[in-house]
């Protein structure tokens, strides 16, 4: 064990945890916040995503000391109300069925419309092909993603 | 308008509402329950009435409407409710939306599956809507001294136009609720629908984009602890022995030991389905120290001898108990296919047998046989497979992700001692569903666990776990063989299907009825791999291979596929042969006179490589055109378009998004989907090796089209899945010259 501390969407929290601990669990199950997903434990369906110093990690393979005095922000924290673009853009699409995975996909998605603020199909496809959606949503998180570009450049 | 006979009585609710008011129901609905409208369930008005089950109205105006059925996905927290505020005639802004727990009492039928919610909940969930709504008006017209028929409502509010008088239903709920419940009540016509045949959205949109906690997973409850199995790594093992010197020391751990879920007395029932009934268990403070105290586990395993059980339905009437057999050995997929062509060989068992087919065989000029496999198939939901349970001498809740709970309360009941009424199931949002939680073992085993601690605990599995213990869809084969005459006309048609444990045959489906001369024959081969419900398992192969057979067929016999299935379909609507014939030929030719046009599937583009096909299940018509390219070896389909015929459509965006999902699952599991097994072991346990579509593999564009009817609403959740193996099929014959006969395609692409 040893006092970890971190800043989870701007709120500073001081942790006796093992230094080991993947990042998912200690949102989770320490602090709470379960809007981040388990969904396979080896990075590799998206469900987990979070973003450390802005970059989108995978939560369930990041050791929580990784994360130390570093900025995470969660699904949770993306936006105060919950109106970031892409979730403008989910509500209006309507993209969820099950629900499960779609924070990890507006996760991975804010990084993309950062670095690309109007992606192409192909980079959409290329960036989000980390993200499981069992229900078979893509193409509705493909739409929503065009959307969100467009309001997030009217609103800058 | 219609009229409906009320079979929900008055002292049903009455019985109801006494036990609720009695502390024995717990509800457990979260904090932050934000529905339809946006506002939180804490901000409903302490005064509201109960009109029914189903819904209660505020003295502030909120209308509370109950979703009887669980949620996974398909949308009916959000689709059920539209029906009853339909026939309550509400605005739908009024209406604040809450799970219901299970209680069958109150909602008889509460099972989301086989693609049934929305045709069996369609006349209850009617009447229940107007059934208030007459309440409402009898209240109006007593106050009013105004006769009940000359009343009328209009989104919430009560009119009585001779006199101008006008009210609304909060100002009426409380005397309405003491209202004998009318024997008989009017429903609306479809053409005055107001909400029913729009599009809502999610009544939980805002919570899932927001993080809250919606899921089984998420729950959590003071003094909690986190419980993990371990279950033996192969079908036909047995834990021998377990040495938890290490992993009982470690941080967090609170207990470990071997428990059985299903004892041998307990009388199981269909949805019982579990490969191991005794497992270790670990138990804990967090997840992640569980994670790793079980990897610290030392175990042996031994070959289970098989074991024979009690099946049943304990708790019905006249209820029989039969005795069936877990076989014994490591079961692995090269056996399986040699088993498999065996059984193809030999004789089944005849289905269905119309006219002379073996005659018609002996005389034919040209013969065409084709055998098609598939192999067993992963749910794979998102969500892992969890459950909380609190078990103490006198009683149980529970709660976590259950498509089925009425089929666990009575398992539950035998293995904890307890009457059913002391068992409370608490239904959770559910992160897929695709049939696998249909099956309750994991509420049995949460159970078993929280009785052995007496203490609350989540029941966790690992992705590995779910993957590794799963209850498949079956592998199949299926010989299709054609008698053709020399002027190519169809003389008789074969079937042979089976597979491990069972056969898809559905022997009077089409094209059964379309044919003088049919056979349809089955087989099985006895397995100690679980199966069960996968989005119509029988369903999605058999169509897989009969509609690739009728495409290679039409080619043979110069036809248009699409004209050789709507001859068929021709002859099954004018002249059908036999009586048993389940499916309606002229919906079935009109998904696919549907997708012809809407796919403009008579002007050939070149580059573009097509494949059609249709089915029909659970109630359902659908089908789908696939436009598809091939590049680098890999195949990527471009375009879908379905043609749906469901009836009434309820929720039409929610529809929609559907039968999107359900094609790229299955592009995803035609090309992609295989879980193969070695001396017992799922070759495949997390998604770093089992394939599962992804983005850049999801199509670019899907059109949905529904047949425009006024037949009463019928599945969505399956029948749009089916087709889609065929027509990649048959995509892929285009776009490559080779017919595919083996899923998952991908495996021929690559020369696998």
């Amino acid at each position: 064990m040893a006092t970890i501390n971190l800043k989870i969407n701007g709120k500073q929290h001081a942790l006796d945890v093992d230094p080991s601990t993947p990042l998912l669990w200690v949102l989770r199950e320490h602090l709470n916040l379960v809007g981040t997903k388990y969904g396979c434990g080896v990075a590799a369906c998206g469900a987990c995503v979070v973003h450390l110093d802005g970059e989108a990690v995978r939560s369930c393979v990041t050791k929580v000391k990784r994360a130390a005095d570093k900025e995470v922000v969660t699904i949770e924290g993306l936006s105060e109300k919950g109106d970031h673009p892409l979730q403008q853009a989910w509500q209006q699409v309507d993209v969820p069925q099950c629900g499960y995975c779609q924070s990890g996909q507006i996760m991975s998605a804010a990084v993309l419309l950062r670095e690309i603020p109007n992606p192409m199909d192909e980079e959409i496809d290329l960036a989000m092909a980390g993200n499981i959606c069992r229900c078979g949503t893509y193409l509705r998180i493909r739409k929503a993603i065009h959307l969100a570009a467009g309001i997030q450049q009217e609103t800058k | 308008m219609t009229s409906a006979n009320n079979n929900m009585g008055r002292r049903s609710f009455l019985k109801a509402a006494l036990l609720a008011g009695g502390g024995m129901i717990l509800h457990f609905h979260w904090p932050a329950d934000v529905k339809a409208t946006g506002i939180k369930a804490s901000d409903i008005a302490e005064e509201s009435y109960e009109l029914n089950s189903y819904i209660k109205i505020g003295k502030d105006g909120l209308v509370t409407l109950f979703n009887p059925n669980p949620e996974f996905g398909q949308n009916v927290k959000t689709s059920m409710p539209m029906i009853l505020a339909e026939e309550l005639d509400v605005a739908w802004e009024q209406v604040v939306v809450e799970q219901a727990d299970f209680y069958p009492e109150r909602y008889k039928r509460q099972f989301t599956g086989g693609s049934q919610s929305i045709r069996q909940g369609w006349s209850p969930l009617r009447t229940a809507g107007a059934t208030a709504r007459q309440m409402l008006i009898l209240a109006a017209a007593a106050r009013w001294n105004v006769p009940s028929d000359e009343i009328t409502t209009q989104q919430g509010t009560l009119l009585h136009a001779k006199t101008g008088r006008k009210g609304t239903y909060a100002e009426f709920a409380s005397a309405a609720a003491k209202i004998p419940v009318p024997e008989n009540v009017k429903l609306k016509a479809v053409k005055d629908f107001r909400i029913v045949g729009t599009s809502k959205k999610n009544v939980e949109l805002n919570n899932i984009l927001t993080g809250k906690p919606l899921f089984g997973m998420d729950y959590k409850t003071e003094g909690m602890l986190i419980a993990m199995i371990v279950h033996p790594p192969a079908f036909g093992l047995q834990l021998k022995s377990l040495d938890d010197r290490i992993a009982k020391s470690m941080p967090g751990i609170k207990s470990i030991f071997v428990i059985d879920s299903l004892t041998g007395d307990i009388v199981q029932n269909f949805f019982d389905t579990t490969s191991f009934t005794r497992f270790a268990v670990v138990v804990g403070k967090s997840t992640w120290e569980v994670m790793q105290a079980k990897k610290a586990l030392k175990l042996e395993w031994e070959a289970e001898p098989g074991r024979r059980f009690k099946m049943g339905n304990p708790g019905q009437p006249n209820a029989k108990t039969t005795e069936a057999t877990y076989p014994a050995g490591l079961e692995s997929s090269d056996v399986h296919r040699r088993q498999m062509e065996e059984f193809s060989k030999k004789p089944g068992n005849v289905l269905r047998k119309d006219g002379d087919p073996e005659g018609a065989f002996k005389i034919a000029a040209r013969i065409i046989e084709r055998t098609y496999t598939a192999p067993f198939l992963a749910h794979n939901t998102m969500e892992p497979v969890n459950c909380f349970a609190h078990v103490t001498s006198d009683s149980a809740i529970l709660y976590g992700p259950l498509q089925a709970p009425e089929f666990t309360v009575g398992t539950l009941s035998q293995r904890l001692g307890l009457p059913k009424e002391k068992i409370q199931i608490n239904l959770a949002r559910m992160g897929g569903g695709f049939g696998r939680r249909a099956y309750g073992h994991h509420f049995i085993e949460a159970a078993a666990i929280s009785k052995h601690l007496n203490a609350p605990i989540k029941l966790v599995y690992t992705r590995e776990d779910e993957m590794t213990a799963g209850i498949y869809r079956p592998t199949y084969s299926a010989t299709y063989r054609a008698a053709l005459d020399k002027d190519n006309k169809l003389l008789a048609l074969h079937v042979k299907a089976g597979g491990i444990p069972e056969t898809p045959i559905h022997a009077d489906r089409f094209p059964a009825g379309a044919l003088d001369n049919y056979l349809a024959e089955g087989w099985q081969i006895p397995s100690n791999i679980t199966i069960g419900a996968f989005r119509a398992p029988r369903s999605n192969f058999i169509a897989a291979a009969e509609q690739s057979f009728l495409d290679e067929l039409a080619m043979e016999m110069k036809k248009d596929p699409i004209d050789f299935r709507l001859e068929l379909l021709e002859r099954a609507k004018t002249n059908p042969v036999g009586k048993r014939n389940d499916y309606d030929a002229s919906r079935y030719a009109g998904v696919l006179k549907l997708v012809r046009e809407k796919s403009n599937w008579d002007k050939k583009a070149p580059g573009i490589h097509r494949g059609v096909s249709a089915y029909f299940c659970h109630n359902s018509y659908v089908a789908q055109v696939v436009d598809l390219v091939v590049k680098n070896n890999e195949p990527k389909v471009q375009k879908v378009v379905a043609a749906i015929d469901c009836g009434i459509v309820v929720n039409r965006d929610a529809a929609t998004n559907m039968a999107e999902g359900a094609i790229i699952d299955g592009i995803g599991n035609a090309l992609y989907g295989e879980l193969p097994f070695k001396d017992g072991v799922p070759q495949k346990n997390n998604f770093t090796t089992y394939r599962l579509i992804r983005m850049n593999e999801a199509p670019q564009q899907i059109e949905v089209h529904f047949v425009e009817n006024e037949q009463d609403p019928t599945g969505m959740g399956e029948p749009p899945f089916p087709p889609t193996f065929g027509a990649v099929a048959n995509a892929l014959y285009q776009a490559t010259g080779k017919r595919f006969y083996n899923q998952p395609f991908i495996n021929q692409m690559t020369g696998g």
